[in-house]
């Protein structure tokens, strides 16, 4: 086992997979000499040359469009948008035709193209370069949304993300990618994209979540044990759509008490989805009201330090979530 | 409208006594199919958006026959026309103007989303302008692939202004791709004339901001087109880069079946149909000694009985089974 950042897990992902199947190459805005504004694909030009490592003109429209046409005959395009908030020019593309061109055709052909974007705050970014907009494609029948919190689980998802026949968004978050690490085998693996993980059993409550917010959850979780018994059960979602059911009432049967934590804005979020399924499936096992924590309604993250700050969600607030609702 | 046009050199196979007549067969098809097509609308037997190209057909039927078999086809909402040239069963169209099951995208497209894989027509598209980028790609897999494969990407003048278009058009231009970008210019963009909607109402003159040969065809000439078209994927298939062709064209009907067509005048709409473009050809194939009026009107009477067929095939079909609704949304759910 090796250790690596989530960054680093990317990069091995794209790059075990480009040298498995010649039919994979990247596009999109600096991926080729700069190696993208976060260093994801580095190195990937010099290995697998310009012909599939592309550099775009700044347009999102046009590089999941191109990605979609590329795939039709069965490439497999995987398209980088710079940060996830430049994503919104490429939703008609995204919406209307990359979810749709499975169903249009009946099957006759598909759209097995990958999404990358980092997304989420904690890093200055303010409004353009601090978003969460998974919710925004969690309407949407035929597309895939993985958002990965580890090392591990970010290798495994992305190989099988490129795998996969349909159109897949893949997440990264930004604040994650270089402070986020674990350990990754050396030996080929893929995990199966639509499965949760338990991260950390418990027999009290459930917290359910998924992104940065997994390692918030796990730290409150270790000390809420330590300091005062109570045993969280963390649920990383990895797959937001489509979403596993079967994880998320298993554990809600057994502990009675759910909280659901993101980063993203509360109202319309995934927290409301997972709110609505336990509500409509397991509804008579539940002990307390369920409990969304998430950054308050505001239009855009704040660039000032302590605003930013005050939108983010910490370890402290998790902490006293799940106390309290542990104690309800 | 400027009339500057750029006239394309004829073809030694356009001579061709049969070539000429399928040219013509395929015209003439596409004109009763979308008359009857029409007549089953207002029967309420289509229903939904019914987009005709009538008048278009020598835009629709010189683009179309340029292609080899393995080439290509994105195209717009307003495509039966396309469809029919490239080959495709006329019932099955007809049918999936009904929303049959026997209809080429089984009734889940309608007339908007005519596809075939087995045709390499990817379909009709009905966000303007947003199959373009779709067709940008699909070059890009052939260049990747090492394959002489063209493709062959057609909007209407009302797509030219969308950023869809400049962002496909300028990555074609700087990837040297093997694609074909062919406006359909019938000078309104739904009810609005080109000259309110386009700085520059030459069309063709934009490929100069993609570094790429821009024509203007006389769209009402088929002969013109499928010259113009022919030299344009030729240039692609031999790693020339893309083009733009501007074929200059007029629709007889409105822009859909619920247009009243308050913006342009009868009269200048009759003057169009004065110069209806499936007449003159026939008049020129008498005129040049190809076919004489007997031999037309039987190619003329074939084709109305395949439309007739075609329409009575697609009464006749079943209509899917709500129970497939969930199918082909996910591979692997």
């Amino acid at each position: 086992m090796a250790t690596k950042t989530l960054l680093e897990a990317i990069r091995d992902a794209l790059i075990e997979e480009m040298r498995r199947d010649e039919r994979v190459f990247v596009l999109g805005e600096d991926v080729g000499r700069r190696g993208g504004v976060f260093r994801v694909t580095q190195g990937l030009i010099d290995e697998f040359g310009p012909a599939r490592v592309l550099d775009t003109p700044l347009a999102e429209s046009l590089i999941v469009g191109v990605a979609i046409g590329a795939a039709a005959y069965g490439m497999r395009p995987v398209a980088e948008i710079q940060f996830a908030d430049f994503i919104h020019p490429a939703m008609d593309q995204i919406i209307n035709e990359a979810a749709k061109i499975r169903y249009r055709s009946n099957g006759a052909w598909g759209c097995p193209i990958v999404i990358r974007a980092p997304y989420g705050g904690g890093v200055h970014g303010a409004l353009y370069h601090s978003q969460s907009v998974e919710a925004l494609f969690h309407h949407v029948p035929g597309l895939k949304i993985v958002a990965p919190a580890t090392p591990y689980d970010a290798k495994g998802l992305l190989k099988a993300a490129i795998r996969d026949p349909d159109p897949v968004l893949f997440f990264e978050h930004k604040k994650a990618y270089r402070s986020i690490r674990g350990e990754v085998p050396e030996e080929e693996y893929v995990l199966p994209i639509g499965k949760a993980d338990v991260k950390r059993p418990g027999e009290h409550l459930t917290v359910i979540t998924y992104g940065y917010n997994v390692h918030l959850c796990l730290e409150a979780a270790a000390r809420l044990s330590r300091d005062e018994g109570i045993e969280a059960e963390v649920i990383d979602l990895r797959t937001l759509l489509p979403i596993d059911k079967e994880t998320i009432l298993t554990s809600v049967r057994k502990t009675g008490r759910v909280l659901i934590s993101h980063e993203d804005t509360k109202t319309g979020g995934i927290g409301a989805e997972v709110a609505a399924i336990i509500a409509e499936e397991a509804l008579f096992y539940l002990d307390a009201p369920i409990v969304r924590l998430a950054p308050p309604d505001v239009h855009a993250m704040p660039f000032n330090g302590r605003l930013e700050a005050a939108f983010m969600p910490t370890v402290e607030q998790h902490y006293a979530a799940m106390r309290d609702l542990a104690r309800f | 409208m400027s009339t500057e046009r750029q006239e394309a050199v004829l073809l030694p196979h356009q001579q061709d006594k049969d070539h000429l007549l399928d040219l013509y067969r395929k015209m003439f098809l596409i004109r009763r199919f979308e008359e009857r097509a029409a007549e089953a609308y207002t029967q309420g037997k289509i229903g939904g958006f019914l987009h005709l190209a009538i008048g278009e057909e020598a835009a629709n039927v010189g683009t179309i026959v340029a292609l080899r078999d393995d080439d290509d086809v994105f195209t717009h909402y307003r495509s039966h026309g396309h469809a029919l040239a490239r080959g495709m069963d006329p019932g099955a169209v007809m049918a999936e103007l009904f929303g049959k099951t026997t209809g080429v995208s089984r009734g889940r497209g309608g007339s908007m989303h005519l596809a075939s894989l087995e045709h390499h027509f990817w379909g009709g598209y009905a966000i303007v302008g947003g199959h373009i980028p779709l067709a940008v790609g699909m070059a890009l897999a052939h260049q990747y692939r090492g394959l002489d494969r063209v493709v062959l990407c057609i909007f209407g003048d009302g797509a030219v202004n969308t950023g869809a278009f400049h962002e496909a058009l300028n990555m074609a231009g700087v990837w040297k791709l093997p694609v074909v970008f062919a406006v359909s210019n019938n000078l309104y963009g739904m009810g609005t004339a080109i000259e309110r909607s386009s700085a520059v109402t030459e069309v063709y003159k934009r490929a100069a901001a993609y570094n790429m040969p821009g024509r203007r065809i006389n769209g009402n000439d088929v002969l013109q087109v499928e010259a113009a078209v022919r030299d344009a994927v030729e240039r692609a298939r031999a790693g020339e880069g893309p083009s733009l062709l501007e074929l200059v064209t007029y629709r007889f009907r409105g822009h859909s079946m619920a247009d009243a067509e308050l913006y342009r005048s009868k009269e200048e709409v009759e003057q169009y149909k004065a110069r209806d473009p499936i007449v003159a050809f026939r008049r020129r194939l008498e005129e040049q000694g190809v076919a004489d009026a007997g031999a037309l009107s039987a190619i003329e009477k074939e084709v109305e009985d395949t439309v007739e067929a075609a329409v009575r095939f697609a009464e006749e079909s079943p209509e899917p089974d709500p129970g497939t609704i969930f199918d082909y949304i996910y591979v692997n759910p």
